[in-house]
This record gives structure tokens, C-alpha cells and sequence, in this order.
């Protein structure tokens, strides 16, 4: 009795690092050290010496164009896909809608939130694609030809609708219990008090909902921005997006330069890191109320 | 009319008639009481004259006003709510001042009804704290302040102590009952407890099955139930079946032992009724003269501290009273032969 | 009655969003034969080498992705419940980190890093890289599957449950396999099926690392045929369908469980 009163605090200490050891070996070498040589090799030249010259290679015209149009459609995705996505949330939780819809639309998007890549991009061929069913059908039945009009698919318009697909139904899964979790006393408080469903909404509500907001819209915006197959399979490399310019880089060096590669890479870990930051600043500043 | 006038309200949930035909009269300045089992419809009730509710039938009005075609946010009602109704987002103060802000009234104003209100409820430092930093107890007066501070007329609390500890409900509800009667504001308080009913309320109305079982005074509830239902939902009772033998004068046989009621019955000779009796009615030997006693084996001693309750057993009937708890005399043992005495004026049919 | 009228318009609005392409998808892979509805393109698909071995080839990286995910994660989650409290924050923030950082730029980092080259020469060899995807493959299941078995252990009383084993004699091993393994089960499981969704579908890896994985076949597929895409599509959507669907079964099996205990 009285060896194992000794021996277990030492053994289970010993244990205890190794449990932990293999999650933070795996953590730094295959996240933490390829995404620092990246950022390293970002501010090396060829001969290994340090340079600001890649990031300032970054700002040419065509490079440029390329990280505008990818943020446009990131930030227009997440955008209307928060947007879309609490409005059929709440549709559910709050807006009186039959109990039974809840289940199959909560699983329905676990699998299109997953259901990116390339096989999102055949659906969206086969749907909006020139021989695409709505396509044929707004031709035949109203009149109405989209790409007469100027739709096109391959186009920042015709990516966001597409990337749509994921991100709204991301939006549902996340908003769904944050919306769950507002109490109808906090809206009959507010009522009792003389609040419009208006001012319970901008008073109450959305502040408390503010952080999820947030934080899903930056989870969002990086969704889309790092996302490379579905672009790629619906565009081959006809539109130069970030992530499909790094891409082409990596294969084949499209841009003759090695370390501007690293460059451009490193430029979208500081977007990506800059919207995740200013969502963690404003999540501080919003959670003060929190525990 | 009085005040606060509720009249035929009748409300259905699909078939489930929760409120039937429920009618009272509140006078400026009463605190009311709904007591009763969970399901009565004391809830719904309140519920309609907050607004939440709209009755299926029946008139709701205040000060002489129809209250029934008008929302909640057109009341001016002030309402406490079970638990964690506080607006997490916004710290004590903003809380208070939330329906003063919402009547568009000046930020000093605000300020300064907001200070004298979490005054009255004893946290008057508390402002700037938001609600997850205050215990249940304090929570709950923050509410109560906030309900107050747009100066309703009317305060609805729905069992505002159920989630707290014993000793802070204690203390917290002879702190509501103060601030009510210093501001003079008609309240009606809904509760399960009828230990909060009795000690707080002006009057107290017994629901049942969505209709008002009996409103009177607490002492008219606790001494002179108007029904079987009362009389058992209200403190302890103790029943004990007993027949008939002269129905003029009151005679009646328990477990072979004679009682003398003094009073007549309604009942026929050789019928058993049934005889209810307060614990605290019934004593333990014989003290006064004009008693009834009976004598019957201790079954059960239960210490509460103050008090010691002793179950006897009569036969096949039981009687539980209580004795206060004298530090010179040990109470009885069980399997005791006692003798157990109570005025007969105390027995209820 | 309005608040109404507009759930149902956006729920409409959804139902057909979402709607449409998946019919436009079915329709368009039974349209291979001239004229009429058939099956052709789902036969071409299937009777195709190339998709049983590049398939075969994703879903054997699936399975070995899902165990090594469990061997890092598992424990790991376990002893911050259990004794590292403190590091709680810190290891979130890190399986979070691949939802900040591109994939792309993971597999860039690998690839320069793992090159012939260098100290650990992963990419030489054809082992070697199937080594690395899977790693690869690993991070990007990471946040999802630390998030299901890290709820799977606070569900359950991990410190409890650890003290009474020790308590009763048994070493590490057999705690971690007899007493928490078979109490968080349903959470690996939904970790496990959300990883072999992700891993099938997956394109930017395994076209980096060159290795013949599902995600490329399709995108060469897209490339050069008509009909067989839109059939791979509604396959990929059933694979995923059903990867969620056994999550839900799992979970619910559970939930009967429980109350039959």
C-alpha cells in the first residue's frame, strides 16, 4: 500500500508528458514549422539573405488584382452567407416555423457545409453552366438567357453564388444554438420594459449574438479565401484568385520566382491572421458581459 | 371596479383548458398572491395580464382602462421573472435604466432614477457590474429594481425566489414585501410556496385546475379552507375518518374512542366523515379542560429543531402534530402509549 | 403573422438554393444517352480503373488518417481535462489553426521543407509522401475532430472516472482503452466520419503531393468529360450524406443507451 502512495504521483507525472507530447510534436512539424518556413522564406532571397524585396514584388498590378478580387468574393460569401444563413436560422428557432424542419435542415447542412471542392463545382456546371438545368430552364420557360445578360460562372458574381453552398449552411450549424441559446424571458423582459421587437433586437439580441457573429463571419471569410477546388475545377486558372495563383506557382512557377511564391503565401497567412485578429479584438470588446 | 380588474378569463391551449372563468378584484396598493400546484394556471393567468397571453375570453383592465387589444410594451407593467431574465450584455445599471432609455427619458434622469432604485433594493454599488458577477439572490433585486424603476403600475412577479436558497428567500421575500408596501404598488405574485403566499400577501387566491379555489385573507385560507383542495394544499392536515353516532350533538366515534365536536353535523348517524386537523392544534397530554383526547401509539419522531412533529398512530388513522422543542423534556419514544388532546373547536369536517 | 410569411420565404428561398443544383447535378449525370434517362454515366464511372484505384486509394488514406487522429488527439484532450487546465487555451487555439492558415499553404510549407533535400526527406519516396498527405490530411480534420472528442470528454466525468480506475488498480494503458476509449466512442465516431468526408473530397494536398487521390481524379475528370463529372458529384454527395447520416445514427444510439442505463 504505502509504494504505490509514493510511486504514483511520480509516474503519473512522467505519463502525463507523454501524453500531451505526440499532439505537440505533430503541431510543430506539420503546422508550426511549415508556416513559419513560409514566412521565413518570404523575407529571404534566392542566396538566403534577408529582404523585404518579395513583399514589395507583392504590390504589382497583376498580384494586386488577384488578392482584391479574392477578398471581394471571401468577404461577399461570408457576408451574404451570414446574412442568408441567420435568416434561415432564425426562420427555424424563432419564426414560428413547423418543429420537424429543424432536424433534416441541421443535417442537411452538416453535409453541404461539407460538401465543397470539386464535385461542388460540377453541381454548380451542371446547374448554372451554360447547358446547366437553370440555365435551359430560364431560357425555355421565361425567355431569359443569363449569359446574354452577362452571367458567367467563371466570375466573381458566378464564385460567390457558388461558394454560397458551403458557407450559408456553415452559418446555420454555428447560429443555430447560439439563437437557441437567447432566453424568452430576456425578449418578455424587454417587452414588459416598453421595447419595441425592434429595440429588443438592436438592444438586447444582437449584442448578445455580436462575438458569434463575428467569429463565424472571419471563420467564413478564411473558408473562402484559402479555398482552391472548387475554384480550380470550375475555372481551370482562368481566374486569378490568390489561392489559384499560389497554386499554379507551386507546380510550375508560373511567376519565375521562388521566394516571391513564399511571398504570396505569407500574404494570404496575414489576411487570413488579420481578420481572425480583428475578430478576437472585437470579440473582447464584446464579451466583457462574459464569464 | 376595482383597480386592477380581471374578469371571466377563460383561456385554452388547443383543447386544455387551463383558465376557467377566473374573476378578481384588485384594489390600489394590495399584494395578491396565486398559489397553487404547478399546472393550476396561476402562470397563465399572470401571463394574460402581463400581456404574453391573450385570453380566449375576458376582460382585463387597469385603472379603469382595457387592457386586453394592448402588447405587452404598451402595459406599463413591471414584471419579475423566475431566473436569469437579466440582460447578460448589459451591466446593473444599464439594466435598471433599460425601460427609462427605452421611454426616451434624459441620461441624467436615467442616472438618477437608476441610483435611487438599486438603492431600494440594497446594491447601490453594484452598478457597473454585469449580471454574471452577482449571486442569485442579488440578481434578483436587480430585476426587481428594473421592473420598478419606469414606475409601473402594476408589478407581476412570477415565482421570482423558486431558484434561490432557503435563507435568501426568506430574506429577500420580507424585502420585496417592504419596498411593495413603502411604494404602495399593486402587486400579484405567483408561487407554489404557501409558506411565501401566507407570510407576504394581502390577500392570496388558491388556483386549482384553472379556477380560483377560494380569495381571502391568509388567515381566512389557512383557518377556514373553503374546500377539501385548500385545506390540504395550505399547511399540513392531519384527516382521520371518523363515524357518526349522534349527528345533534357532534358525537363521533375514532378508532373506538369517543369525541364530543359540539356541534351538530350534517352527516347521519352511522356515516364516516372525515375529521381534518392543523398539527399545531393538536398537543401533546392533556392541557385545558373543554379538550378532546384521544390515545394512540408514536409511530414517528422527527427533530425539525424548533420543533418536534410526533406521527401517532389511532387504528388505521394517523395524526402528526407538532411540539415545540423543550430543552428540559426529552419528547416521547416510539412505540409509546400517548395521549394527545385538541380544542374541539379546531376540528374541521 | 408577418414574422411568418418571411420564415417561409427564407426557408423557400433555401430549399431552393440548395435544391436546385443537387436536381440539376442528378439530372444532368442521367442525360449521358441522347434522349432519354439513363444510368451510362454512373456505369462509365464506375467500370473506370482509374476511379477504383484512386478511390480505393483515398479511402485506405481516410482510415489511417482517422487512427492517427485519434492517437493525437485522444490523449491529448484527455490529460488537459485531466491535468492541464491551464494549457486548455493554448492547445484550442491550435487545433483552430487550420481554419486560419490556407491548406494550400500548409502543403507549400511541407513541400519545401520535406523536399529530397532536406533533413527529413519525406517527399522522396512514394511512402514517404503518402506519409506526409496523411499528415497533411490530419491537420485539416484536426479542429473538427479535437472539437467532437473534446465535448465527447467533458460530457462524461473524466476525473471521476480516471480516479475510480486508478483507484481500482488500473494502469494507463488500460484506463485510456477500457474506461474513457469506450465512453467517448460516439464522439470519435463523429470526428472519424467527418474526417473520412473531408479526406475523400480532398483536391489541393493530394494534387501538391502528386499522390493519386480521389479529389485530382475528379478535377481531371471535370476537365475532360461531360457527363461523368455531374455522376461523380452526385456520388461525392452521397458519400458525404452518408458520413453524416452514420453521425447521427451514432449520436442517437448513444442517447438510447444512456437512458437505458
Amino acid at each position: 500500500m504505502s509504494d504505490v502512495t509514493v510511486s504514483k504521483p511520480k509516474t503519473t507525472r512522467s505519463w502525463a508528458w507523454l501524453g500531451i507530447a505526440p499532439f505537440i510534436l505533430f503541431a510543430v512539424m506539420f503546422l508550426i514549422l511549415p508556416t513559419m518556413h513560409i514566412i521565413i522564406g518570404a523575407f529571404k532571397n534566392q542566396q538566403g539573405e534577408v529582404t523585404l524585396d518579395n513583399i514589395r514584388n507583392l504590390f504589382q498590378p497583376s498580384i494586386m488584382a488577384s488578392y482584391w478580387i479574392s477578398i471581394k468574393i471571401s468577404v461577399a460569401s461570408a457576408f451574404f452567407g451570414c446574412l442568408i444563413g441567420f435568416a434561415i436560422a432564425a426562420s427555424v428557432t424563432l419564426g414560428g416555423l413547423p418543429k420537424w424542419i429543424r432536424a433534416p435542415l441541421m443535417t442537411f447542412s452538416g453535409v453541404a457545409s461539407n460538401f465543397a471542392g470539386v464535385p461542388l463545382a460540377f453541381a454548380f456546371i451542371a446547374t448554372l453552366g451554360r447547358l446547366g438545368l437553370v440555365t435551359v430552364l430560364l431560357k425555355s420557360w421565361f425567355g431569359i438567357n443569363i449569359y446574354a445578360m452577362g452571367f458567367n460562372l467563371l466570375s466573381f458574381f458566378g464564385l460567390t453564388i457558388t461558394y454560397l453552398f458551403f458557407q450559408i449552411p456553415l452559418m446555420v450549424l454555428i447560429v443555430t444554438p447560439a439563437l437557441d441559446g437567447l432566453k424568452k424571458e430576456w425578449k418578455e423582459a424587454a417587452q414588459i420594459l416598453g421595447a419595441s421587437g425592434f429595440q429588443y433586437w438592436r438592444m438586447v439580441a444582437l449584442p448578445i449574438l455580436w462575438p458569434t457573429l463575428l467569429g463565424t463571419f472571419a471563420l467564413l471569410f478564411a473558408n473562402a479565401f484559402g479555398a482552391v477546388a472548387t475554384a480550380y475545377a470550375l475555372t481551370g486558372s482562368s481566374l486569378s484568385i490568390v489561392p489559384i495563383l499560389l497554386f499554379a506557382q507551386i507546380r510550375g512557377d508560373v511567376l519565375q520566382d521562388p521566394h516571391l511564391g513564399y511571398a504570396l503565401a505569407f500574404g494570404m497567412i496575414v489576411i487570413t491572421g488579420f481578420a481572425n485578429g480583428i475578430y478576437i479584438w472585437m470579440r473582447t470588446r464584446a464579451e466583457r458581459w462574459m464569464k | 371596479m376595482a383597480f386592477l380588474d380581471l374578469s371571466n378569463l377563460q383561456k385554452f391551449y388547443g383543447t386544455n383548458h387551463v383558465v376557467k372563468d377566473f374573476s378578481i378584484g384588485i384594489e390600489k396598493g394590495e399584494f395578491i398572491s396565486f398559489l397553487g400546484p404547478s399546472g393550476c394556471g396561476k402562470t397563465t393567468t399572470l401571463r394574460m395580464v402581463a400581456g404574453f397571453e391573450v385570453p380566449d375570453q375576458g376582460a382585463i383592465s387597469i385603472d379603469g382602462q382595457d387592457v386586453v387589444r394592448l402588447k405587452p410594451n404598451q402595459r406599463n407593467i413591471g414584471m419579475v421573472f423566475q431566473a436569469y431574465a437579466l440582460f447578460p450584455n448589459m451591466t446593473v445599471a444599464q439594466n435598471v435604466g433599460f425601460g427609462l432609455k427605452i421611454a426616451g427619458k434624459p441620461k441624467d434622469q436615467i442616472a438618477e432614477r437608476v441610483t435611487e432604485m438599486l438603492a431600494l433594493v440594497g446594491l447601490k454599488d453594484f452598478g457597473a457590474r454585469y449580471p454574471f458577477q452577482l449571486s442569485g439572490g442579488q440578481q434578483q433585486r436587480v430585476a426587481l429594481a428594473r421592473a420598478l424603476a419606469p414606475s409601473p403600475q402594476v408589478l407581476l412577479l412570477d415565482e421570482p425566489l423558486s431558484a434561490l436558497d432557503a435563507k435568501i428567500r426568506v430574506s429577500l421575500r420580507e424585502e420585496i414585501r417592504n419596498i411593495q408596501r413603502d411604494l404602495g404598488i399593486t402587486t400579484i405574485y405567483v408561487t407554489h410556496d404557501q409558506e411565501e403566499a401566507l407570510s407576504m400577501s394581502d390577500r392570496i387566491v388558491v388556483m386549482h385546475d384553472g379556477i380560483a379555489e377560494q380569495i381571502g385573507e391568509p388567515f381566512e385560507i389557512y383557518n377556514k379552507p373553503a374546500s377539501r383542495f385548500v385545506a390540504e394544499f395550505v399547511g399540513t392536515l392531519n384527516l382521520i375518518d371518523a363515524t357518526v353516532e349522534d349527528s345533534s350533538t357532534g358525537r363521533v366515534k375514532v378508532a373506538g374512542q369517543h369525541l364530543e365536536l359540539g356541534r351538530s353535523l350534517e352527516a347521519v348517524n352511522g356515516a364516516t366523515v372525515s375529521l381534518a386537523l392543523r398539527p399545531e392544534t393538536v398537543r401533546l397530554g392533556r392541557i385545558a379542560d373543554g379538550d378532546q383526547t384521544l390515545t394512540g401509539l408514536v409511530e414517528e419522531v422527527s427533530f425539525l429543531g424548533s420543533v418536534v412533529r410526533i406521527k401517532v398512530a389511532l387504528g388505521g388513522n394517523h395524526i402528526v402534530l407538532d411540539t415545540f422543542n423543550r430543552t428540559i423534556s426529552k419528547p416521547p419514544s416510539i412505540g409509546d402509549q400517548i395521549e394527545v388532546s385538541f380544542p374541539s373547536e379546531s376540528v374541521m369536517i | 403573422m408577418s414574422k411568418k410569411i418571411w420564415s417561409w420565404l427564407a426557408l423557400v428561398f433555401g430549399i431552393l438554393y440548395f435544391g436546385l443544383p443537387l436536381l440539376g447535378t442528378l439530372e444532368f449525370s442521367l442525360k449521358m444517352r441522347r434522349g432519354v434517362y439513363s444510368l451510362d454515366a454512373y456505369a462509365a464511372v464506375l467500370n473506370d480503373p482509374q476511379f477504383r484505384a484512386t478511390f480505393s486509394y483515398s479511402v485506405i488514406m481516410a482510415l489511417f488518417t482517422i487512427v492517427l487522429g485519434v492517437i493525437i488527439v485522444v490523449p491529448t484532450a484527455y490529460w488537459v481535462q485531466l491535468k492541464y487546465r491551464r494549457l486548455r487555451p493554448f492547445i484550442e487555439f491550435i487545433t483552430l489553426l487550420p481554419l486560419v492558415i490556407p491548406p494550400i499553404v500548409v502543403v507549400f510549407g511541407y513541400i519545401r521543407l520535406y523536399n529530397t533535400s532536406s533533413w527529413l526527406p519525406l517527399t522522396g519516396s512514394a511512402m514517404g509522401t503518402n506519409i506526409l498527405l496523411m499528415f497533411g490530411y490530419a491537420t485539416l480534420s484536426l479542429p473538427y475532430m479535437y472539437r467532437a472528442v473534446d465535448t465527447g470528454l467533458r460530457a462524461i466525468d473524466v476525473r471521476t472516472l480516471t480516479e475510480a480506475a486508478e483507484s481500482l488498480g488500473a494502469n494507463w494503458l488500460t484506463i485510456m482503452t477500457r474506461v474513457i476509449m469506450p465512453n467517448v466512442l460516439v464522439a470519435i465516431l463523429s470526428g472519424a466520419f467527418l474526417t473520412f468526408a473531408i479526406v475523400i473530397g480532398e483536391f489541393v494536398m493530394a494534387a501538391l503531393l502528386n499522390r493519386p487521390a480521389f479529389g485530382p481524379y475528379l478535377q481531371i475528370m471535370g476537365a475532360n468529360r461531360a457527363y461523368e463529372p455531374a455522376a461523380l458529384a452526385v456520388i461525392a454527395f452521397a458519400i458525404t450524406w452518408a458520413c453524416m447520416g452514420l453521425i447521427q445514427l451514432v449520436t442517437r444510439f448513444q442517447k438510447f443507451s444512456r437512458v437505458a442505463r
